[in-house]
């Protein structure tokens, strides 16, 4: 059974929820930090319920919304997310009053949107989606564990399309904090210095990427998810190699037919190598497409990673922003995406033409 | 694809006992464990009861193995994840790929509340150690690490019914033959987070809770962590004689109240479908559960919801009910696995566990939930029922044969 891509829609740090594309020109960032850009919620949510939401909720409900009208779906069958960190500026809310008030004369709202299934229960909510619904919190392997509930479920046959889909902010506190675990960079980086910087650290990212998945093909239908494979703590870069070549080959795919390989380069040094690896073995004389230069760093950034993929094969060309290296290839029938976070949680999506 | 999913054995640790036989003893003594607060601070200490493991964290890591300055959520975690793989006989863990699925709904907030004391005077401040497990995903790993788990591990976060919700993600890695065996449930220490979200939503009970007495005012928080082993045919063919798998997970359904973010519908819509999917993919009928471990947090708005789902689901003959909530307290991530652990079990040993601190009817419902503890009644299918905020409703059937 093929699991196809019926719509795709993303909020991030470039204006990709304005025409559900990557635009020509990349949006610049200060320091070490991109934020998203947001769209006018308006055109999708209440007023009054965008004044109560946190900016992950809004985004996540407008990538929704974004791929539900690709795909030509009002209600889908099932809703499904990943997400690492959850409503941390609700939890922080929440958190800062019961520690400064000394747990006294606190308000439930923040409470109450702070829990990590809001997002996927504020969309059931709205849809009146009365469906499957679950949410995955595993770190980086968020959006892959949602992913693969998915493709497990589709294949089961009873659900025609389900709503997957990953989100995550980033707050001050949540900067703050991750800032003095020493992983982003000291010294400003553009996003044309970040993946040649060659120093440690990386830039920090948000968004949320949604995509409407079924079992048969819809009106705007351009890509199929054709595999989808996680690592855990690979003991060094053979062993990646290894779980790269049996991916392949679990799914018939052989280097040849792969037009392009993105990968989830960040700027950091030593976590580059692991890609710098795979680039000159197993994908060697690839032409090789970046995103972190566009959507910064997060536990779920491969859900931009493969929203990006799904608008290369739906579009057939590549944004020269996003190129890295290589010569950009006339026709992209398969997209390889390899992504890993700290070095210990690694991924592998196929994608393929239709 | 249609293979079974077996049952090959569980580990649960609350406030009434620190492994299953201790939890069995509890219900047949009528023990619940609503007590002042010993290990958590928080300025409600003397208002609301909680329902505490009765182990500190030093405890803990004694028995785990693990890091005493770790989350208590990962500590508990681990004492039931071990005793659970303890009790399959399946030996050494690195001869399987195995898959270790874990829900949890706050992560190390136990510690990330202390770290934001200091924080919140100075942001140059607090110990980064304390915040470094923050992520649900995190205690998860802890655990895994500890386990020699790295075939798959997930964590799931649907608020109270998150654990339940571990159990179909692991059914459906084994169907897929993803992996050999998965260790599925979930954990949640007390926090003051929690409780002090839980006492602006105004459903804490000041006394002991009375799930599905007329006279409730509101629910106990408990912590603690239940895990089960799941096991396709082959290797339950493979368990030695004495150690025979419990039963099996036959049914499982997940569906989504869409009412409110926190409030239940007065129907119960999302409970009775849960309910009803659960039944049918287990093929079965309602008048086929011979017992129903209810989600009866004893909150005024969730007893009334389920118990309208189940009336309008199960009429006109009732199944014996319970909610071992009013032993446990609400375990919340927990609450799925520990209660799986407890209807698997009921369905290897006959046992309908108690409901305590029931007086009075509720005056909207035609049944009652069950007064008293018996054993080696013959039980074929059991169901248990797990429903949280954000719509999120799961319900699960554990039967006792092989699909003919």
């Amino acid at each position: 059974m093929y699991i196809y891509i019926q719509g795709t829609g993303c909020v991030s740090p470039q204006e990709t929820a304005a025409g559900n594309a990557l635009p020509a020109t990349v949006s610049p960032w200060e320091g070490a930090r991109l934020k998203a850009w947001e769209p006018d919620y308006k055109q999708w949510i209440d007023v009054k319920l965008i004044r109560r939401m946190s900016r992950v909720i809004k985004m996540g409900v407008a990538a929704a919304k974004l791929s539900l009208q690709e795909a030509g779906v009002e209600k889908p069958d099932a809703i499904i997310t990943g997400t690492a960190y959850g409503c941390l500026d609700d939890t922080g809310v929440f958190l800062s009053k019961m520690i400064n008030q000394q747990e006294e004369m606190l308000t439930p709202t923040a409470f109450i949107q702070s829990t990590h299934n809001t997002v996927a229960g504020q969309i059931a909510l709205m849809l009146g989606c009365h469906g499957y619904n679950n949410t995955f919190v595993h770190k980086a392997f968020s959006f892959e564990s949602a992913l693969l509930d998915s493709m497990m479920i589709l294949r089961e046959g009873r659900l025609r399309s389900i709503l997957t889909g990953a989100m995550d902010e980033l707050t001050n506190h949540s900067f703050n904090i991750l800032s003095r675990f020493d992983i982003y960079k000291k010294v400003p980086v553009t996003h044309e210095q970040l993946l040649k910087s060659d120093t440690h650290g990386t830039v920090a990212g948000e968004g949320a990427a949604c995509f409407v998945l079924g079992t048969e093909r819809g009106p705007n239908t351009k890509a199929r998810l054709s595999g989808l494979t996680t690592l855990y703590k690979p003991a060094g870069k053979a062993e990646i190699s290894a779980d790269i070549d049996a991916f392949m080959a679990a799914h018939n795919c052989s280097q040849s037919e792969v037009s392009l390989f993105i990968n989830g380069r960040n700027g950091d040094a030593s976590g580059d190598e692991w890609y710098e690896h795979v680039e000159n073995t197993i994908m060697a004389g690839k032409p090789v497409a970046t995103f972190k230069h566009l959507c910064g760093e997060y536990p779920t950034a491969a859900s931009f990673g493969m929203w990006m993929g799904c608008r290369i094969l739906a579009e057939q060309q590549v944004a020269a922003a996003a190129m890295f290296k290589g010569e950009v290839p006339e026709k992209f029938e398969k997209i390889l995406i390899y992504n890993q976070y700290k070095q210990t949680h690694h991924s592998l999506i196929l994608l393929s033409v239709c | 694809m249609n293979s079974n999913v077996w049952i090959a054995g569980g580990g649960v640790i609350c406030g009434i006992g620190n492994n299953l036989p201790e939890c069995l003893e509890a219900f047949k003594r009528m023990e619940p464990g609503m007590a002042h607060m010993e290990y958590l601070h928080s300025v409600h200490r003397h208002t609301f009861p909680v329902v505490e493991v009765k182990a500190s964290n030093a405890t803990l890591a004694e028995w785990t193995g693990m890091p005493e300055h770790i989350s208590r959520t990962a500590l508990l975690s681990c004492v039931a994840a071990q005793e659970a793989w303890n009790s399959t006989g399946l030996g050494d863990i690195s001869q399987y790929r195995v898959g270790f699925i874990s829900a949890n709904t706050v992560g190390g907030m136990d510690k990330t509340e202390d770290f934001f004391a200091d924080y919140l005077q100075d942001t140059s401040k607090g110990h980064l150690n304390q915040v470094v497990h923050h992520e649900c995903g995190a205690i998860t790993e802890l655990v895994a690490d500890a386990m020699g788990i790295r075939h798959h591990i997930s964590t799931i976060s649907t608020a109270c019914s998150s654990s339940a919700n571990a159990l179909m993600y692991g059914a459906r890695l084994l169907k897929n033959n993803m992996v050999d065996v998965v260790i599925a449930g979930g954990t949640d220490a007390l926090t003051r987070f929690t409780l002090n979200g839980f006492n602006t939503l105004m459903i804490l009970d000041p006394a002991a809770s009375r799930p599905f007495d007329d006279t409730r005012t509101g629910l106990n928080l408990g912590e603690g962590a239940g895990y089960v082993v799941l096991v396709s045919d082959a290797l339950a063919a493979e368990l030695p004689a004495t150690r025979q798998p419990w039963c099996r997970l036959s049914g499982y359904a997940n569906a989504n109240d869409a009412y409110h973010q926190t409030a239940s519908s007065p129907d119960g819509t999302g409970n009775f479908l849960a309910m009803q999917g659960a039944l049918e993919m287990s093929g079965i009928k309602p008048e086929d559960i011979d017992y129903i471990n209810l989600h009866g947090t004893g909150t005024q708005n969730n007893d009334a919801a389920e118990g309208a789902a189940i009336a309008r689901l199960f009429a006109p003959e009732y199944p014996p009910v319970s909610s071992t909530k009013s032993f446990t307290g609400h375990t919340l991530g927990a609450s799925g696995g520990i209660e799986a652990v407890f209807s698997a079990w009921s369905v290897k040993e006959g046992i309908i566990y108690p409901n305590a601190n029931f007086h009075k009817q509720m005056k909207e419902l035609p049944f009652a939930p069950v007064t008293k503890f018996t054993a080696g009644q013959e039980l074929k299918h059991v169901m248990s029922n797990s429903f949280g905020f954000g719509g999120n409703c799961s319900s699960l059937v554990f039967s006792k044969n092989a699909q003919s």
